[in-house]
Parts: C-alpha cells; sequence; structure tokens
C-alpha cells in the first residue's frame, strides 16, 4: 500500500478559503474574430454562404431544426429523400443506437416529388437557402422524371442518390455497379436543367471506380459517404434491433472512412465534392475539406446538438483564422500526405 | 414550440434500485412553451452516449425563478443510468417541449362537454408518472387503475398522489402482493362493466398492457387514448425513425405525431 504523501501548504493557494484557487478570475478564452473570413464555397456552379449543408434524411424538410436556428444560417440544406410515389418506409425498430453512432432503416419513407414540390419547397424557399433534393428511383426513368419536375420547380441542385441501403429494389444496386451508376447519372444529367450531384455508397471495394464512372456520365459534383450497412443483435432475445435486420452507420464512428474516401475521389476524379460521415465539430468538417471536399454535411450529429452545423461553420471559420486563411475555402485539398 | 434549454437538478431522490424522481428547474418551459405531463424532454446523457435519451414528464408547474419539471425515470441502459448519476446542482442540455400529452378539452373551450366526461385513467409500471397531472386536473369524478410488478414497485408517493387526488384508486400486482392479483386490464374490464359513465380512457404503460387496454376499451367502445414508446433519435420529428404502424396502413411518430395516439388507429398486431 502506498504511503500518504504530505506536501506543505503553498501560501499562494487556497487564500479563497475553499482549499483549491485563489479568488481570481480568470478571462474566459476569447473567440477569435472570424468577420473578415470568406466564408463562401462554390459546389458545381452553385455558390453556397458557408461550408456547411444539412446531409439528407436528417433534417427533414428544415420545419424541424427551423424550430432551433434560422435556416438561412445554412449554405444549403439536402432535403429527405425523395422517391416518385409517396412511400411509407420500413416497419420499425427503424434504429439502433451503436459505439459513436447508430444504424437507421427508415426506408426512405418520404410523401412522394409532388407532395414535396406542393407542401414542403415553398417553406424552403422563404429562407435564404439554397435547396438541393435529394431523389430515389426504382427504374432509372424515376430518375429522369424526378429531376424535371424538381428542376421545374426551382430547387437550386438535385443529389441523386445511387446508394440508399435500406431499400430493396435499385438502391444500392445502382451504387455498387459503375455501368449502373453512370447510366442513371447520364438520365439524370439530361432530364435535369440544374447541377447533379451523385451521391456515392461507401459500401463498395473501391469507391473510385464508382465515382470516375458517374463522372465520365457526367455528374457535376459528387456527394459522400452514404451510411455504411451494419448489424446489431440483442444478445438475450437473439433478435436483430432492427426489424430490417441490417441498418445503415452513421454518427463520429465513420468520420475516419469517410475522410479516407473524400481523400481517394479527390484524387481520383475532377469534381467538386460534398463531403459527410460523422462531423460532429468543425476539426471533422476539416478534415474533410482538407481531404478535399468543398462543402461538408452535417447530420447525425443534429441529433445530439440542433445547432451542431452552426457550430461546424463558426468552428471552421475560427480554424481559417489560426491558419491565417482568408477564406474557408482554402482547406480544400490542403492536406498533405507522407 | 420546442427550445434548447439548460436545466439544473433540484431533487435527486432514488426510489428503488433503478428508479429515480429527478427535478429540474428548467427555464420557463412550463409558463412559456406550455410543457405540461404526458409531453417528454430529450436529454442529452453525457459526451458517452450519441443520442438523447427522451424522458417523460410527471409534473409540471410554474415557479420563480424557474419554472419546475419532475421526472420520474427507471435505469434501462448507458444513458439513463448516466442520468441517474446527477446530483443536486448539476446541469442538463434539454430539448422541449416534445411530443403532445393526452387531449383533454379546455375548460374555457367547452364546459359543459368537459363537465360530462368520466376519465379513467389506467397506468402500468413507469407509465404511471405522466397520468399523475391528469389525476389532479381531470373533471371530478376520476377513477385511476394503477399496475406494477411487485408492492415495491407501488412506490407510496406515486401512488398517494393519485389516492388523494382520483376518486378512486385500483391497485394491481402482477403477483398479487399488493391489491388485485393480474394485470391491469381485468380490473378495466371488470370497472367498465359495472359502470356505464366513462366517457374517456387514459393509458400509459408498456405496450402488451396498453393493447389489452385497448382491447377492453373497444369491447366496451369506450374512447382510448395511449401513450406509446419507440425508439428515438432526433426527438422532434425530422430523422423518422421512431415509426409506429397504424391500422390504415400509415406510418406516425412517436416524437412528433404521438406519443399519445387513439388507440383504436393504431395497428396493435405489427
Amino acid at each position: 500500500m502506498r504511503e500518504k504523501q504530505f506536501f506543505p501548504p503553498d501560501p499562494t493557494i487556497g487564500q479563497a478559503g475553499n482549499g483549491c484557487a485563489p479568488e481570481k478570475v480568470f478571462p474566459a478564452l476569447e473567440k477569435p474574430d472570424i468577420s473578415h473570413i470568406d466564408q463562401s464555397v462554390e459546389l458545381a456552379g452553385v455558390t453556397l454562404k458557408n461550408p456547411v449543408v444539412a446531409a439528407s434524411g436528417t433534417f427533414g424538410f428544415g420545419r424541424e431544426y427551423g424550430q432551433f436556428f434560422d435556416l438561412s444560417e445554412l449554405g444549403a440544406i439536402c432535403c429527405k429523400g425523395l422517391t416518385l410515389y409517396p412511400r411509407e418506409g420500413n416497419p420499425p425498430p427503424r434504429i439502433a443506437e451503436t459505439p459513436m453512432g447508430m444504424l437507421n432503416s427508415v426506408g426512405l419513407q418520404n410523401p412522394g416529388v409532388d407532395a414535396f414540390i406542393a407542401d414542403e419547397l415553398p417553406f424552403l424557399r422563404r429562407n435564404d437557402v439554397k435547396v438541393i433534393a435529394n431523389i430515389s428511383g426504382n427504374t432509372p426513368e424515376e430518375y429522369g422524371v424526378m429531376c424535371e419536375k424538381l428542376s421545374a420547380a426551382g430547387v437550386d441542385m438535385i443529389e441523386v442518390n445511387i446508394s440508399c441501403p435500406n431499400v430493396k429494389a435499385g438502391g444500392l444496386a445502382y451504387g455498387t455497379r459503375p455501368e449502373l451508376a453512370a447510366e442513371v447519372t447520364t438520365l439524370a444529367k439530361s432530364h435535369a436543367a440544374v447541377p447533379v450531384m451523385v451521391k456515392l455508397s461507401p459500401n463498395v471495394t473501391d469507391i473510385t471506380e464508382i465515382a470516375r464512372a458517374v463522372a465520365d456520365a457526367g455528374a457535376d459534383a459528387l456527394s459522400l459517404i452514404n451510411t455504411l450497412r451494419g448489424m446489431r443483435i440483442d444478445v438475450n432475445t437473439r433478435r436483430p434491433i432492427l426489424k430490417m435486420n441490417t441498418g445503415g452507420l452513421s454518427g463520429p464512428a465513420v468520420l475516419p472512412v469517410a475522410v479516407r474516401m473524400v481523400w481517394e475521389v479527390s484524387n481520383a476524379v475532377d469534381l467538386p465534392i460534398l463531403g459527410m460521415g460523422g462531423v460532429s465539430k468543425a476539426g471533422d468538417a476539416a478534415q474533410l475539406m482538407l481531404a478535399g471536399a468543398s462543402a461538408v454535411a452535417v447530420g447525425t450529429a443534429l441529433f445530439a446538438d440542433p445547432y451542431a452545423p452552426l457550430k461546424v461553420r463558426d468552428g471552421l471559420a475560427e480554424i481559417a483564422v489560426k491558419q491565417g486563411l482568408s477564406a474557408v475555402r482554402e482547406l480544400t485539398g490542403g492536406v498533405r500526405p507522407w | 414550440m420546442a427550445i434548447r434549454q439548460i436545466c439544473t437538478v433540484v431533487e435527486m431522490t432514488q426510489l428503488d434500485a433503478v428508479t429515480w424522481w429527478m427535478v429540474l428547474e428548467a427555464g420557463k418551459l412550463v409558463e412559456q412553451h406550455g410543457l405540461r405531463g404526458g409531453q417528454f424532454l430529450h436529454i442529452k446523457c453525457g459526451d458517452g452516449q450519441l443520442l438523447r435519451r427522451p424522458i417523460s414528464v410527471a409534473i409540471t408547474q410554474w415557479d420563480d425563478p424557474e419554472d419546475l419539471a419532475t421526472l420520474i425515470f427507471e435505469v434501462r441502459g448507458e444513458g439513463t443510468r448516466w442520468l441517474s448519476q446527477r446530483k443536486v446542482g448539476d446541469k442538463l442540455d434539454v430539448l422541449g417541449p416534445l411530443g403532445n400529452g393526452f387531449y383533454v378539452p379546455e375548460i374555457e373551450e367547452d364546459y359543459a362537454e368537459v363537465e360530462e366526461r368520466h376519465y379513467l385513467l389506467v397506468g402500468g409500471g413507469i407509465g404511471v408518472p405522466p397520468l399523475i397531472m391528469y389525476g389532479w386536473s381531470l373533471p371530478w369524478p376520476r377513477t385511476a387503475v394503477l399496475g406494477f410488478r411487485t408492492k415495491e414497485k407501488a412506490f407510496p408517493n406515486l401512488v398517494n398522489r393519485f389516492e388523494e387526488a382520483c376518486e378512486k384508486t385500483y391497485l394491481c400486482t402482477d403477483d398479487g402482493s399488493l391489491g388485485r392479483h393480474g394485470f391491469v386490464d381485468g380490473q378495466v374490464r371488470e370497472i367498465l362493466a359495472k359502470d356505464n359513465s366513462f366517457t374517456d380512457i387514459l393509458a400509459c404503460g408498456p405496450k402488451p398492457m396498453l393493447k389489452s387496454v385497448a382491447a377492453a376499451a373497444a369491447q366496451f367502445g369506450i374512447p382510448c387514448q395511449v401513450s406509446m414508446e419507440e425508439r428515438m433519435a432526433c426527438g422532434v420529428g425530422a430523422c423518422l425513425c421512431c415509426a409506429i404502424q397504424m391500422k390504415d396502413g400509415t406510418i406516425k411518430h412517436v416524437c412528433k405525431d404521438g406519443p399519445v395516439f387513439n388507440a383504436e388507429e393504431v395497428d396493435w398486431d405489427a
């Protein structure tokens, strides 16, 4: 057993009588002035006032988090994934928490593209924020029809989801086979009057193969990563927590995978990238930007902290100040690999 | 409208090995945002848990300098364990008010209609606390049926509140150690068979209990509201995770559409 050690009292400590600190008020660490930092970024020809985007599927159509902050504070909003017709989604349970992450199998529940245009888009348009519609189709033709409708309705960009892991038809298949990914991209491009961004699945051996196919087919930008397929089992019941057995993993746990894949893709193709996957603070977003992303999406972090996107935005500007940059976009691609 | 509120723990009482009675200073959530029993607060449970934990509100009251909200919760996992380890004076990061409590017509709306109502409150286990406020505020006479696993789980300071506020309070335990031996639905059927004056049932508890109470309510043709639980992420209606299936084939969400639903709309066999 260790002997107790007694130290002679330090006369400068504990003068306030609480035994730990003298009565001295330390000034709070000052936040650096970020007013001179240019936060705007460009993504496929669309200028975002800052690089922070709300990630599709975590933000609905903006109404819910609009309770907490002005949606105009964001660079852009990626809307909940749309399909040509309404979908009820998967049976519950649809969510399982995992170490520093969560699995979901919502299954593209949405009101359909027409209801979005009629009921949700006008609300979003009342805010000074870029609106990115996210679409999934059962067939390449459905992607085309949705692109036409959404272009006519006046969204700023279309994010083509070729990688939802939670739907049986289509879904993942398009995102894991280069020729199918290219086919969907070509069709979307030919029907869209606004830039088309293709969202890539991480559930592949070589993501650059898909990225190249999509780039060659004419995509204007890429977004990555979608969720990683995962599974959690209740040991007592021996049942998977999710009714669909497997689901998509998101949250801080996936950040390193996202950073790696953004880096690989940015080296492989010459397209702007919306990076996402596990971003909950500015340092995470900066990693994605250094790896090659022009903008970053914040998703699952919202569930822990509705203000996470705004903290990421301000924190990125603070990083720019510390690094002596004049614009946040100077971070993009700035990694110095060994 | 929900806000984020930093709340201070002002009372922390352990009721048994896994159950806690926690009182929060909750800003002006009650006075200005209308927080009431049956709604929930979405609480950040430390940095070790990614997701917040939805905890039902048992009692709310206007107070100065801050309103008070009482939560009675059970330790079910890591998040609620963290919550149970809070001390008086600790701060909590809370979103609320969230969800809808039980629908009760306001007296101002229609005095006559409210006066004619006869409410039956049915609570099971940790589903009892969200009914406390209704036990006080509903039109007289009101009746409560409370079910617990054992007599140890029927905490006196919980049960007393119903016995003081309700005309009749029936107790049931699964093991027969207190009150009637058996589940609450048996007691509910007996009450409804004897007295046909009930107009509303409000129920909160585990899903199998709600299902059987809903069946009893349907048998006697009495409208029944049930407070449902489902695994939840955002708590505000954005992520669409906390889905429950309705009889008409649609999906509703516990956080935004609920947690209280009309029993006859819920697909109990899903």
